[in-house]
């Protein structure tokens, strides 16, 4: 197993030989769960603080006693608590979509994230995380010092749901599907990664502009006829993105 | 090979699914056993959805079907190769009574240096007071310990209620918490390779040196010694462990001539810092107890012969338990 860094991502090699990246988590979404997760702490401080009141049933000393161990157990085992129970999340963590995990992608044991929780002494100094956000930007990993002891990292990207796929390549008439042949030497040309690329465009093309999204199409389609020419009647009256969908619809005919 | 994607998704979909539902379940009970049946089940749907990640390795990185595998393969990697002892449930009294001190004997070694370091720094605050009563203000920093101790001496013994009386409980609140934070600290500065906790072992020593040199100078050895002892045998034995992880830490991050890479000993060293800072926060929960309870009481009301008699028993109990305790399941751990 290995596990390594490319473009912000976490690559990791698991000794079947598959490869699986994770994104990382960036110092400043980390900063934003982090001040959600103290805003969690305030709240529940102050909850508890309405509560003092009720803790004199127990003597003024004891009421005050409970109350700073309670203090204490928040501030220091909110984080621990949180990541451990829900496996490397805080609430902030979570709402953010940030998740802790052990950095070859191995499970999350109990010392490492009482480590980086411990570590956050150091990670805070000399105050709001510098010692730490500074670790963040200067790590390959963008680990903070706790994590770096911990052997941790923070990825973004919970567990994805499910996938919806539109119905983008079947389900409408295909043109090309008169010209067996043609769709046999499309078959024979196109590459995976060139049809993996084009589904990938079709899939996203409502996020493109409008303008990036025709020259998007155009420079596929351009492939495609470079590939193989279609006749006229084939593709008249079709735009470049009706001809990429048409292609994949085409390509499907291949076995996987 | 895939370029059918669809189809691709529809035969697979169905085992991924399986496989997060499953993944789920260990999530919300890791330790529950699996059955070999459902372990099999569990390490095909794992190879089925790593094959089917290979298969997508044409596509790019933000394709959904690639986005949806890699974090399940992930979940699933995690749990096909990490260690299922990480699953066990969590036993507190074997954890404090046999982890812990044969955590602390493991690494002994960093126990000597946190001890020997603590002492340096003793017999330099003590020599430094000696030397020069002027240095009280520097090698102390706490306004209560610059009263002449004599003073503060007859002030506790004469005193008709207690300045505690009504606050005992706050005081040891306080006190736990406040130690533990220090304790953390200590630990946590081993991350400067060591050098941040000699430096708080060290700076510990000077003021401990100091204050004892202070009462020893002007004759209250004894009211030293059953004011310090009750709690300072658990409290300064506390601060030297939590020095001890801190120098593990630092170890781990230095070497040491180990041939294994620095992410392997920091893997190897975590569980025992952590369950050394564990152990001292047991310990400091105890020691702040004693310390707003007991320690606070002087003569009349406790002698001191009790106080010393209590404290030297205690540090007895805890030598024993560090050495010993825990051994009989040693060879197994």
């Amino acid at each position: 197993m290995s596990a390594r860094l490319r473009e912000n991502r976490l690559i990791v090699r698991t000794p079947e030989g598959v490869v699986f990246a994770l994104p990382l988590a960036g110092p400043l979404t980390r900063f934003l769960a982090w001040l959600v997760d103290c805003g969690i702490v305030l709240a529940a401080q102050s909850a508890l603080s309405g509560f003092l009141p009720l803790m004199g049933v127990i003597g003024a000393d004891m009421g005050t006693a409970v109350a700073i161990l309670l203090f204490f157990a928040l501030n220091m085992g909110y984080g621990l608590a949180a990541e451990w129970f829900w496996r490397g999340q805080t609430v902030g963590k979570r709402l953010l979509g940030l998740r802790v995990m052990d950095a070859g992608g191995l499970r999350l044991q109990f010392s490492q994230i009482a480590l980086r929780n411990l570590l956050r002494a150091v990670d805070i100094l000399p105050g709001l995380y510098l010692a730490g956000g500074l670790a963040c930007v200067l790590s390959s990993r963008a680990q903070r010092l706790g994590d770096l002891a911990a052997n941790t990292v923070v990825v973004r990207g919970d567990r994805a749901g499910d996938i919806e796929l539109p119905a983008t390549v079947s389900g409408k008439y295909n043109s090309l599907r008169a010209w067996p042949h043609l769709e046999a030497r499309l078959r024979q040309l196109v590459t995976p990664q060139e049809a993996g690329a084009a589904l990938a465009a079709l899939l996203r093309r409502n996020t493109l502009d409008p303008d990036a999204r025709v020259r998007v199409f155009a420079a596929f389609a351009a492939r495609f006829r470079e590939k193989v020419p279609f006749p006229e009647e084939a593709t008249f009256g079709l735009s470049d993105e009706a001809l990429v969908r048409n292609v994949l619809d085409s390509l499907r005919g291949r076995a996987d | 090979m895939i370029v059918d994607i669809q189809r691709f998704l529809a035969a697979e979909s169905p085992h991924w699914d399986e496989l997060s539902a499953m993944l789920d379940r260990i999530d919300r009970d890791p330790a529950a056993p699996l059955p070999l049946e459902e372990a099999r089940r569990f390490h095909y749907l794992y190879q089925r959805a790593s094959t089917g990640l290979a298969r997508l390795a044409g596509f790019p990185p933000d394709h959904p079907a690639r986005r949806r595998l890699e974090p399940l393969v992930a979940r699933a990697y995690a749990e096909a190769h990490s260690a299922r002892a990480a699953g066990r449930r969590f036993r507190p009294l074997v954890w404090f009574f046999a982890e812990f001190p044969r955590t602390f004997r493991r690494r002994a070694a960093a126990f000597w240096v946190s001890l020997g370091v603590t002492l340096a720094g003793v017999l330099f605050g003590g020599l430094a007071l000696y030397a020069d009563q002027e240095s009280k203000r520097v090698l102390m920093p706490f306004s209560h310990l610059m009263q002449d101790p004599a003073q503060r001496v007859q002030e506790e013994e004469t005193a008709e209620e207690h300045r505690l009386d009504g606050g005992h409980g706050s005081f040891a609140a306080y006190l736990m918490t406040h130690n533990i934070r220090v304790s953390v600290t200590a630990m946590a500065f081993g991350l400067l390779f060591g050098l941040g906790s000699v430096v708080l072992l060290f700076y510990n020593g000077v003021m401990l040196g100091a204050v004892a040199a202070d009462y020893i100078l002007a004759g209250q050895t004894a009211f030293l010694a059953g004011w310090l002892l009750p709690h300072g045998s658990v409290e300064i034995p506390a601060i030297l462990l939590a020095g001890q992880a801190g120098l593990v830490l630092g170890g781990a991050l230095l070497g040491g001539g180990s041939p294994d890479p620095v992410r392997a000993r920091l893997r190897a060293a975590a569980p025992d810092i952590v369950t050394l800072v564990g152990g001292v926060a047991v310990m400091l929960v105890w020691a702040g107890i004693v310390e707003s309870f007991f320690s606070q009481y002087h003569e009349p009301v406790v002698p001191y012969w009790l106080k010393i008699t209590f404290g030297a028993g205690e540090l007895l109990l805890l030598t024993v338990f560090l050495a010993a305790a825990g051994r009989a399941g040693e060879g197994r751990a």
